[in-house]
């Protein structure tokens, strides 16, 4: 025994974290560099399993960085590039205050600049954990893009973003691997399927931002410096995997159609050229030629231990994924110029379809509006003056529900000035007990090739019938009034006269069912009494979580009942005005 | 042509413009007549001639243009001449008063104003106005508006005419003089056109012909810092950044360099239905439910937005929260501490135990047979003879009633006359003797149910009684009772000096113990029937005992304090064990029949077995019921325990204690009996097993026994 006391907290778990304040001593780097290199190299906190034990026994509320984290921090070229803008600030301060103007052009010349190249190979080993990755880098990119060219952030950026974020659209369409779309009150999801990784993004509607004053810009704007570089190698490598150039060309046809005629030309092709690669009409030139055989038949290699039925399934899916791929192909879309321009032509084109615009609203209209072989002209107005035969007039979110059916959706539901059927998500997939709201049942049946059809209409004669019934009903439920009466007077005259009788007793007939169902019940829940303390606590809260999900299912089943019960009445009602 | 009239006008020598400075001059003594101040001016203006000169160029120009336009009559302008002096000289007007430019506040509270050029006061002008003689004068006065008071001379001043225009023009912003314009067509000093004729007529200097020998010594330094390779070319700015397949050579199977525990940022929340422009009419809030969404803290709502419906595309506006949930996802990303969660998918039907069925453990009591009512207070104890055909009960009324037990009529009603908080049958067959617990004194009662020899024999035992020769100092009374008790069946009456809470019998049927309601040594007695001599086995309290127990077979002896049971040798005279039941208050307790298990129930609705020979911590604790529990049963027989609780429920399990001391006690419940109604809060007071039969009696608070079968 004996020895040197131990002393606290040099040992375990005291010694693996540091807390951010120390951190940022050992980098000797202001809070904001320490937030920007964070971010930058993706270095998050920690929460230690003994926050005590590691806050050598006071209980604050401290951050806690992984001492490794931060030891690895401390090796990056990064640290001094931070070191040397900071001198740099100083010197040209020094500058502008002696108003040596020279001077503080002469290190404006020689601004330190850094890139961020081997950080995302860094945080990225392989290609796949950097598209995995790719969320909230497009997310980012395609809001910075729409905000104005004055203040907020650097035009540069601003610019960089668009370019970007056009160049992972043109991807898109190439590729053809856009696979779900969804209007929602925040913006437009698109979801796409990139090397078999989907990639989620949201753009806001095209608005003009209200910007808000609680937000920190320079922390967004240092997520967008990484987010740029990392989507700018991203897009050189997807571009190269479809052989295509990168930076984007235009193919050298479509550019022929593209040029205004002579005369006509606003600007040079070199800076109109992001705006032609925006419209997203053309398709891109390719390194080699394309050759006409490019549906190869994919070579089956059986897996083992795949059986004949897999094998099947498989191939089904492919084929329902390469019909998805042409939705719209043989297709001429016109836009009107209500119509979101960019998020509707680039989802037409990404199944396949051709689009054109009025030659004002945009570069790139391809066709006008008086071509005959137009299939659909998209509206969003309430009617549509000076109809052409021989095309359907439709709204916007025609494409949008029929991109996420997989199928060209009956036209009917999506005329101008109609009520809409809503639109769902395509993200959802429900579960077995979940609400599954009867707009998503009669798609599932129409994807499973049934013809809901002629239900509706059966439907809406049955509520006719009903209409029809419900007359006769209520004389029926006068006649049967009496009648019930009548039974109750008979009954009771029986009971009377058998009241003095002695009548062979009925024999009770027991629900066997229900008897056992109520021992089974009966039987799990003493079984419930002796679990132990811990499991039972687990289990209550499982079953607490089932009751919620059930209780709220039926909320909303109801919900639409009662919702449904008064569109039915209102119907019923407006009819009967017009009858009257 | 102006530029060689200003140039002339620098020099002020030409014959040419003499005529304007002549009619200037003439203007000047025209003015002399008008007012005595201009004419002090002028005489400054003579005094000092240098400086003259400068007015007269100020306002060159604009003669210069009045001349250019067309000469005009020499009278007209000689005319308005001397009103400019006017405006010029005014603020030098009134030198009366010589206190100079101060504050004339200075002079508020003297009778004097200043002081004239000889040095005398200066007296303010008489002024007793009123308001009413102001009021009045401004009624009256057409020219009231007009008049200010002038604050040197305290005099009040009539504003001319022109005056009154000065003003207006002034207040209008606009230039006092009238015949200003400020408009006038700017003419440059110098010209913007390139003149062929340099200003100056200085020849160039000599060095700026030469070669400077500064800048050749400064252009060879920079040339030899180049050759030296000091200065490096400027680099080409980058403003595009260039791209390149950073993953050309991508190792597939390395993993993060950094550490083995980075957790990669979770992935967005993809939305639901209920975020459509469009949603299904069920998505939408109904008012109570906006309403309480906008009361909840932006963090518990589950939606961070409200689902709402647009007719169509053209609608939607924009969301309002876009860059602030992206700004917050990027605060996510970078401050929120990640943590892998291992998220338990277990089938909650897993975690239920897996037991022998109830119908495999039968017998037991299942259903309510026979309820005994007669009581019309809460039944506290109850208590069934050996032989299993007799129930006794005892009550808050004040009586004790005995039942048959098949056909639950009341056979006898004895009332004691207080409550009776415990009831023992003696457990010896062949005595017929009950005790009874009613406020400070046990009643040994002799029922005369049954078999007449039986109770006959039991009276001649206690009858047979003979008093010993010394008496022996006794904690108790021993009373024999009155022939009028005798008639009702109470035999012996055993006084303390305490109020009772239980007694008990040996299992031999001589001996009881009883328990008193004090926190003293005397709590615990123990009474023999047959000598009638109590003694007191306890030196010290260790507590206040809840309920005492005598072993069935060996002479053990339990006590059960508030949180411990003890168990004492009683041959010995020494504690062999104390129990921890883990629980704050144990209410009751009972023995197995074999005498290894012991189960306590307590007040905080837990029931602990005690495997004696495993440990002095419970084996297990049983958290069956959901109210205090009041008291628990073995059977005599069968593997059978129950507990009654305030719940109202009585739960009656399956205990079996194998003989094999290797296999642990199976504690299986089997039954929730229920029927007794809840009165103020109290629902089971008593549990008790028929002796034979797999049946349970429970007394509870709404003053009935019920007889589970």
């Amino acid at each position: 025994m004996g020895g040197l006391e131990k002393k606290k907290y040099q040992r375990g778990s005291a010694t693996n974290y540091i807390t951010r304040n120390k951190a940022r001593k050992k980098l000797q780097l202001s809070l904001p560099d320490f937030r920007r290199l964070c971010i930058l190299k993706g270095i998050y906190p920690h929460e230690p399993k003994h926050k005590k034990k590691v806050n050598k026994g006071s209980t604050a509320a401290r951050t806690f960085y992984l001492l490794k984290d931060i030891k690895f921090l401390l090796h990056e070229p990064i640290v001094n590039k931070f070191r040397e803008y900071k001198i740099f600030v100083r010197k040209l301060r020094k500058a502008y205050g002696k108003s040596e103007w020279g001077t503080a052009e002469r290190l404006k010349d020689n601004k330190p600049t850094y890139k961020l190249d081997h950080i995302v190979k860094e945080r990225y080993p392989t290609f796949v954990d950097a598209l995995r990755d790719l969320d909230d880098a497009l997310s980012m990119c395609f809001l910075f893009s729409t905000f104005p060219r004055t203040g907020k952030c650097h035009v540069q950026t601003i610019q960089l973003c668009r370019r970007l974020a056009v160049e992972f659209l043109n991807y898109v369409i190439a590729s053809r691997s856009l696979r779900k779309v969804f209007l929602s009150i925040k913006g437009i999801y698109y979801q796409a399927e990139v090397l078999g990784q989907p990639i989620t993004w949201i753009t806001p509607y095209a608005f003009a931002h209200d910007h808000p004053t609680d937000v920190d810009y320079r922390v967004m704007a240092t997520f967008t410096e990484f987010y740029t570089t990392l989507l700018g190698f991203v897009n050189f490598r997807l571009y190269h995997s479809l052989n295509l150039h990168y930076p984007p060309k235009i193919d050298g046809q479509a550019e022929v159609e593209l040029k205004p005629a002579e005369g006509k030309e606003y600007a040079m092709d070199s800076e109109s050229y992001l705006e032609k690669l925006s419209a997203l009409s053309a398709s891109l030139a390719r390194v080699v030629a394309p050759t006409q055989e490019d549906d190869v038949e994919m070579d089956e290699f059986p897996v083992e231990g795949e059986t004949a039925e897999q094998m099947d399934a498989r191939k089904k899916e492919q084929e329902a994924l390469e019909k998805h791929k042409k939705l719209f192909e043989g297709l001429r879309f016109f836009l009107n110029r209500e119509v979101p321009r960019e998020p509707l032509a680039f989802i037409i084109r990404c199944f396949g379809g051709q689009v054109s615009w009025d030659k004002s609203l945009c570069i790139g209209a391809t066709y006008d509006v008086r071509d005959p072989s137009i299939t659909h002209q998209i509206v969003d107005r309430p009617q549509v003056e000076q109809q052409v035969v021989g095309r359907y007039y439709l709204q916007p979110q025609w494409v949008f529900d029929s991109v996420n059916a997989k199928l060209c959706l009956p036209v009917a539901d999506y005329f101008p000035g109609v009520l809409l059927p809503p639109h769902l998500s395509p993200f959802v997939t429900e579960q077995e007990g979940d609400y599954i709201p009867p707009e998503k049942l009669k798609l599932l049946a129409m994807q499973r090739g049934e013809d809901p059809g002629e239900e509706s209409e059966e439907e809406e004669e049955e509520e006719e019938e009903e209409d029809d019934n419900d007359k006769e009903e209520e004389e029926e439920e006068e006649d049967e009034s009496e009648k019930e009466e009548e039974m109750k007077l008979k009954k009771m005259e029986e009971q009377k006269t058998q009241s003095n009788k002695v009548t062979a007793g009925k024999v009770r007939l027991e629900d066997k069912q229900r008897l056992e169902q109520e021992q089974q019940s009966e039987e799990k829940r003493l079984a419930i009494m002796m679990m132990k303390k811990r499991e039972k606590y687990l289990y209550k809260k499982i079953m607490f979580g089932k009751k919620r999900k059930i209780r709220e299912a039926n909320k909303l089943a109801a919900k639409r009942k009662a919702h449904d019960t008064a569109m039915k009445e209102e119907k019923k009602k407006t009819k009967k005005a017009r009858r009257a | 042509m102006e530029q060689p009239l200003e140039l002339e006008s620098d020099d002020d020598l030409t014959d040419s413009e003499e005529s304007v400075y002549s009619g200037l001059e003439d203007s000047g003594s025209d003015s002399t007549n008008s007012s005595a101040g201009e004419e002090e001016e002028d005489e400054e203006e003579r005094e000092e001639p240098g400086n003259g000169g400068a007015p007269e160029v100020k306002g060159a120009p604009r003669k210069s243009k009045a001349l250019g336009a067309d000469p005009p009559p020499k009278d007209s302008e000689g005319l308005s001449v001397p009103d400019e002096y006017e405006e010029d000289s005014s603020d030098e007007e009134d030198i009366r008063n010589t206190v100079g430019n101060i504050p004339m506040e200075w002079y508020q509270d003297f009778p004097h104003i200043g002081y004239d050029l000889e040095g005398k006061r200066i007296y303010k002008p008489i002024r007793n106005k009123d308001e009413l003689d102001k009021f009045l004068e401004k009624m009256e006065n057409p020219d009231y508006w007009r008049t200010v008071q002038d604050k040197m001379t305290g005099a009040d001043i009539k504003l001319t005419d022109e005056q009154v225009d000065l003003v207006h023009r002034l207040q209008k912003g606009q230039f006092g003089d009238v015949h200003f314009n400020p408009y006038e067509p700017a003419i440059d000093f110098f010209t913007h056109e390139v003149m062929i004729h340099p200003v100056t007529n200085r020849p160039a200097d000599k060095r700026s012909f030469i070669p400077s020998l500064i800048e050749k010594e400064k252009v060879s330094k920079l040339v030899h810092a180049i050759k030296m390779g000091w200065i490096k070319p400027r680099k080409p700015k980058e403003d595009t950044p260039t791209y390149y397949d950073l993953w050309a050579h991508e190792d597939p199977n390395s993993i993060l360099g950094r550490h083995k525990m980075h957790v990669p940022a979770p992935k967005m929340k993809l939305p639901g239905h209920e975020e459509s422009y469009n949603p299904p009419p069920e998505y939408l809030l109904s008012e109570e439910e906006k309403l309480a969404w906008e009361q909840q803290e932006p963090a518990e709502r589950r939606l961070n937005f409200v689902p709402q419906q647009y007719r169509c595309l053209r609608a939607v506006p924009a969301y309002p929260r876009f860059i602030h949930e992206r700004f917050e996802r990027c605060l996510d990303l970078y401050l929120c501490p990640r943590q892998r969660k291992m998220r338990v998918n277990v089938d909650p039907e897993d975690l239920i135990p897996k037991l022998p069925k109830p119908r495999d453990l039968q017998p037991f009591p299942t259903t309510q047979a026979l309820v005994y009512r007669g009581h019309s207070s809460l039944v506290r104890c109850l208590s069934v003879s050996p032989s299993g055909q007799w129930l006794a009960s005892g009550s808050d009324d004040g009586t004790v009633r005995f039942w048959e037990v098949c056909t639950a009529r009341c056979m006898k009603t004895l009332p004691v006359g207080g409550v009776v908080k415990s009831i023992a049958w003696n457990p010896n067959p062949t005595v017929c003797l009950v005790a009874i617990c009613v406020e400070q004194s046990v009643l040994l009662v002799n029922p005369c149910l049954g078999d007449k020899l039986l109770y006959g024999a039991t009276d001649q035992v206690l009858e047979s009684y003979v008093p010993p020769e010394e008496e022996r100092v006794q904690p108790v009374q021993w009373v024999t009772a009155t022939s009028e008790e005798h008639s009702r069946g109470i035999r012996l009456t055993v006084q303390h000096s305490k109020a009772l809470k239980q007694v008990t019998w040996h299992g031999k049927g001589d001996y009881f113990a009883t328990v008193v309601a004090d926190n003293s040594n005397m709590q615990v007695l123990i009474h023999q029937t047959s000598k009638r001599w109590s003694q007191n086995p306890f030196r010290k309290s260790k507590g206040l005992v809840q309920c005492v127990l005598f072993h069935p077979i060996r002479p053990y002896f339990f006590v059960a304090t508030q949180r411990y049971v003890r168990v004492y040798n009683l041959l010995k005279q020494e504690l062999t064990k104390k129990l921890m039941a883990n629980c704050k208050w144990v209410s009751s307790m009972a023995i197995h029949p074999a005498g290894d298990n012991v189960i306590c129930g307590s007040y905080d609705s837990k029931l602990a077995w005690f495997d004696l020979d495993l440990s002095t911590r419970p084996y297990q604790l049983l958290r069956h019921h959901r109210k205090a529990l009041r008291s628990v049963a073995f059977h005599k027989h069968y593997p059978l325990f129950a507990s009654g609780s305030d719940d109202g429920t009585v739960i009656v399990c399956h205990g079996m204690v194998y003989n094999d001391l290797l296999q642990n006690p199976l504690l299986v419940p089997v039954k929730v009996l229920k029927g007794h109604a809840l009165t103020l809060d109290l629902g089971v007071l008593d549990v008790i097993f028929h002796p034979t039969q797999p049946w349970v009696f429970s007394s509870g608070a709404d003053g009935t026994v019920r007889l589970y079968t």
